[in-house]
């Protein structure tokens, strides 16, 4: 591509080859050797020392230098224009590898240390007694009061949401509706604490006793936050469905309500499902509103009513807290089993579930 | 779609209308549709309940520490430590203010390269389960990012700090002996930026760099399936336009999918700040706890966030003024998110009628 | 440019699926070449791969010669995007960039390679490059307005002068008229018939008079059934295409019985 702008277009005359201008490329093999190449010359400036620190310097290290040289490299052989274009690919590819370790990271160190304490004792035991001669801690305490706050927080919210998405979305609400869908956006920003707050502030005034502690406490404070993420999601996925269902439905003769629950619903059913198992894999790693609601205890509490709960992100915090890693990682891995096996049951009902056709 | 039977049964239920004159499609009404009507709306009016308590009972049960005076709240409030409420307010504050804003800096240019590596460079075929990849990140509950954050990440940060230090610290110094004014804004105003404490590194890595790191890689996410999602937007024609004229890849994303998706992109961070403003765990973890008011950011036990210091606090705080001082600070951290949001909302409002795209 | 384009045995695939069939075509440079046919034909596809624009769509690929010059444009070591540095393209839609003002737009081509152009020669390109258009004008006293702000017609006219402000040798035109009223039409259409003694330029286009009218050449694509691939049926000059043509598919085409 030739530099000037203004070029007399010549008449008539045959053209230079004006595909031939010198743009080459360079093979597809460069980027892997100049790859190897850096990783060596960063080998060698550190000397093959061992170390967190000499294994951190060095990929850094052997990091710039491909960069540097590739840009080199590019500039000269490839021109600018492909040289920028191919730093740009290098610098987007390089921040989603970049993305990726993390997370990687993470889960591979909860799988492995999580794995290091797990046993049936681990799920079984409290953390009652823990200081004393051949004791076995473990977090059952913490998982039954996950599960318990976790199934109350999802009895309130679930029906809750739906319903007040039904209204959004099917019913002509005016002003109301506004006021609504405005609420529900304040709702989805609360900060987990502040809605702790809330029940903590809330709970023991109705009650008439300042010291109140308890796991439907916790539940109070998860339902505000869980709420808006079901009215949300649902109000989605009845918007999902067409239009010209509801209006077959009427034209028939069907009811609202009946029209509302046995085609829209029936329709929006798999993903209304998956979002509400979404929203409560979301709220199970809740730690902040419980840590200042349900509190924490080293025994088994089944009374949702009485008296603080162990849960499980608390258990992970408070054993971090006291310098008890393993048992911190126990707890983790749990967690983030539960959530994940939450989030691929959300997947495959709505995978296996959606309408056929759509 | 609904097979022909499931209509057939649904006729069968059909209910006489008497009165029912208002054209051919609209909806046959009934006893029961009364009902399920009443109770749809009676969600909606729970939500505003819901929320009217929210609101009742934080403001109320927090004025007290508003409008008490200094001395009260010294005498009263322990943890305090001698300040006023607002100079406490203030300083955590600062710290909540300060790490969100790191964390939203390291973040977003990340969640612009990874949406744009999603949406544009990988083949169509990836790009479902990359997204849902990073959507993963999303899902790790902040408790375990804070146990890893100290427990992996710390120990492979501190070189990297130590290292900073060492370079910068001898240059920060130069400017603040050499550059006039410097020296003396260091000297006295502890919240002046410019000194070697803004470079400087004292083991172990508690500090706010690190946990706005931890925050940044927590945030990431949202950012990114925002940005992601603006980025697929993008009009074809656009895009198309470009590689008529002779782009490469990246010229066309420069002349066309960033600049279209501006307003987005500004959205999307904001939301993120919301979040990483609202973010207690990660931080209560990280951060050796401090109330002070200034830019240390690689130095322990200087800075706390709104969110941390009410987690720390009320376990041991008594009913009355400190438990009311405390949900004041909630108060103050829930209208700072809602600001936040409300802004990130009207952005994306206006970008989706500017775009033309259906939000 | 001298030698005009020279198609040789050309196939267009779209991974699998075979699109267009063994075209073989010479298009005369400095003229306009129309090409007609019913939806589906592959015209448009045709077109794309003259500009290697069909590459963007993934498993997109094409088998034969496509030479512009003497130079074979699907050679290996040639750069699709240098290819549409010299070949520009004009879209059904006008597609100005939103976020540009009409200024920006009309040199987007060229700043591309040309990063940092004085201000005098890059107002002297714009003006060029909008006069060529018929755009000048109309235009000229509001450069830095947005180029979305104009109408439809003269939205076109500004990709048009955004394509010739690079001066390629060839403007392809893909329906470009088709999202406009008449009488932006006919503007498009007199403005094709200036540039022609500069450019070659080859029109896909759905109306028949509209052919008739600016082309020198025409050529006739069609498909013998759904899933079949396009092919060119008959490639001569207009007026023979129009008046006397020598396949019946192409009488029948240009006679309304078909299409």
């Amino acid at each position: 591509m030739s530099e000037s702008v203004v070029v007399e277009k010549e008449v008539d005359s045959p053209g230079p080859n004006i595909f031939r201008t010198g743009v080459r490329h360079l093979p597809r093999w460069a980027p892997w050797a100049v790859g190897a190449a850096s990783a060596l010359a960063s080998l060698g400036i550190f000397r093959g020392s061992a170390g967190t620190s000499n294994i951190v310097g060095m990929t850094s290290v052997a990091l710039l230098i491909y960069v540097a040289a590739m840009m080199i490299l590019s500039r000269n052989y490839e021109g600018r224009r492909n040289s920028t274009d191919r730093l740009a690919t290098t610098l987007i590819g390089g921040s989603f590898l970049l993305a990726v370790v993390p997370l990687l990271s993470l889960l591979y160190t909860v799988l492995v240390s999580g794995f290091d304490v797990m046993s049936l004792s681990f799920l079984n035991h409290t953390t009652e007694g823990m200081t004393l001669e051949g004791a076995i801690p473990g977090a059952g305490h913490a998982i039954v009061g996950t599960l318990e706050v976790t199934f109350s927080t999802a009895l309130i919210a679930i029906p809750l949401g739906i319903f007040t998405a039904i209204y959004l979305v099917e019913y002509n609400g005016g002003w109301l509706a506004k006021v609504i869908t405005f609420l529900v956006d304040i709702m989805t920003g609360i900060p987990s604490i502040v809605a702790g707050l809330f029940a903590a502030a809330m709970l023991p005034v109705l009650l008439g006793n300042p010291g109140y502690r308890s796991g439907f406490m916790g539940a109070v404070a998860l339902v505000v936050l869980m709420t808006p993420l079901v009215v949300r999601n649902t109000e989605e996925m009845l918007r999902l469905v067409s239009n010209e269902l509801r209006e077959a439905a009427y034209a028939l003769g069907v009811t609202k309500s009946r029209t509302i629950v046995k085609v829209v619903l029936r329709t929006a059913l798999p993903g209304i499902v998956s979002g509400c198992v979404i929203a409560t894999a979301r709220i199970i790693g809740e730690s902040a509103p419980l840590l200042i609601t349900a509190g924490s205890t080293d025994y088994y509490n089944f009374s949702l009513f009485n008296d603080r709960v162990m849960t499980l992100p608390v258990f992970v915090y408070n054993q971090y807290v006291a310098g008890n890693f393993p048992l911190a990682w126990g707890g983790a891995l749990v967690l983030v089993l539960l959530v994940l096996i939450l989030n691929l049951i959300a997947k495959l009902i709505a995978h296996w579930f959606a309408p056929k056709g759509q | 779609m609904d097979s022909p039977e499931k209509t057939e049964g649904v006729l069968e239920q059909k209910k006489q209308a008497p009165g029912d004159t208002k054209g051919p499609r609209k909806a046959v009404r009934g006893r029961g549709d009364a009902a399920f009507a009443g109770v749809a709306k009676g969600a909606g009016i729970i939500i505003i309940v819901l929320l009217g308590a929210v609101t009742f009972f934080l403001v109320s049960q927090s004025y007290p520490a508003f409008i008490a005076s200094n001395e009260t709240i010294q005498s009263e409030v322990g943890f305090t430590r001698g300040m006023s409420f607002w100079q406490f307010a203030g300083a955590a504050l600062f710290g909540t203010v300060l790490s969100a804003l790191i964390a939203l800096c390291v973040a977003t240019p990340f969640a612009i390269g990874i949406a744009l590596f999603i949406s544009h460079y990988a083949p169509r075929r990836f790009a479902g389960a990359l997204g849902y990849v990073i959507d993963l990140l999303a899902a790790i509950p902040s408790v375990v990012f804070g146990l890893w954050g100290m427990h992996t990440l710390e120990p492979v940060i501190r070189p990297i700090f130590a290292w900073i230090s060492d370079v910068l610290t001898p240059v920060m110094e130069w400017w603040v002996t050499s550059v006039p004014g410097m020296g003396y804004m260091a000297d006295h105003f502890e919240w002046w930026p410019l000194t070697p404490d803004l470079v400087h590194f004292v083991p172990p890595a508690r500090n706010i760099l690190m946990g706005g790191l931890v925050l940044a890689i927590m945030i990431l996410p949202i950012i990114t399936s925002l940005c992601r999602e603006v980025f697929l937007q993008t009009p074809k024609l656009q895009e198309e336009a470009a590689l008529g004229l002779g782009a490469t890849r990246w010229e066309m994303i420069r002349m066309t999918v960033l600049p279209i998706g501006r307003s987005g992109i500004v959205s999307a961070a904001m939301l993120g700040l919301g979040r990483a403003l609202g973010e207690t765990m990660a931080l209560l973890m990280v951060l050796s706890a401090g109330l002070s008011v200034n830019f240390s950011l690689m130095s322990p036990g200087q800075h706390s966030t709104i969110a941390s210091q009410i987690a720390l606090n009320w376990p041991e705080a008594q009913a009355g003024l400190e438990r009311q001082f405390l949900i004041g600070l909630g108060l103050l951290l829930f209208i700072l998110t809602f600001v936040v949001n409300f802004a990130a909302r009207r952005v994306m409002a206006r970008y989706s009628e500017f775009s033309g795209a259906n939000a | 440019m001298s030698q005009g384009i020279d198609v040789t045995n050309e196939s267009i695939y779209y991974g699998q699926h075979k699109a267009v069939e063994n075209v073989n075509v010479h298009i005369n440079p400095r003229s306009v070449t129309a090409l007609i046919g019913p939806s589906g034909c592959g015209k448009s596809t045709f077109l794309r791969s003259l500009n290697r624009m069909h590459e963007v769509i993934a498993g997109a690929y094409v088998e034969g010669e496509v030479r512009i010059d003497g130079e074979d444009i699907y050679a290996p070591g040639i750069d699709p995007v240098d290819v549409r540095g010299h070949v520009g393209m004009v879209f059904q839609r006008p597609n100005p960039f939103p976020t540009m003002s009409i200024a920006d737009n009309v040199l987007a081509g060229i700043r591309l390679n040309n990063k940092k152009m004085k201000k005098s020669e890059a107002d002297e390109v714009v003006e060029r490059s909008l006069r060529g258009a018929n755009l000048w004008e109309e235009v000229k006293d509001r450069l830095d307005r947005p180029g979305s702000s104009l109408s439809g017609g003269q939205q076109q006219r500004l990709c048009i002068a955004r394509a010739t402000a690079v001066q390629p040798d060839v403007l392809l035109m893909d329906e470009p008229c088709s999202a406009l009223d008449p009488i932006s039409t006919l503007a498009i259409e007199d403005l094709m018939t200036e540039l022609k003694s500069t450019y070659t330029i080859v029109i896909v286009t759905h109306n028949m008079q509209q052919a008739a009218r600016v082309s020198q050449m025409t050529g006739f694509f069609n498909i013998d059934g759904a899933g079949q691939p396009g092919h060119l049926v008959e490639f001569a000059d207009t007026e023979t295409i129009f008046s006397n043509p020598s396949e019946k598919a192409t009488e029948d085409y240009v006679s309304g019985r078909f299409g």
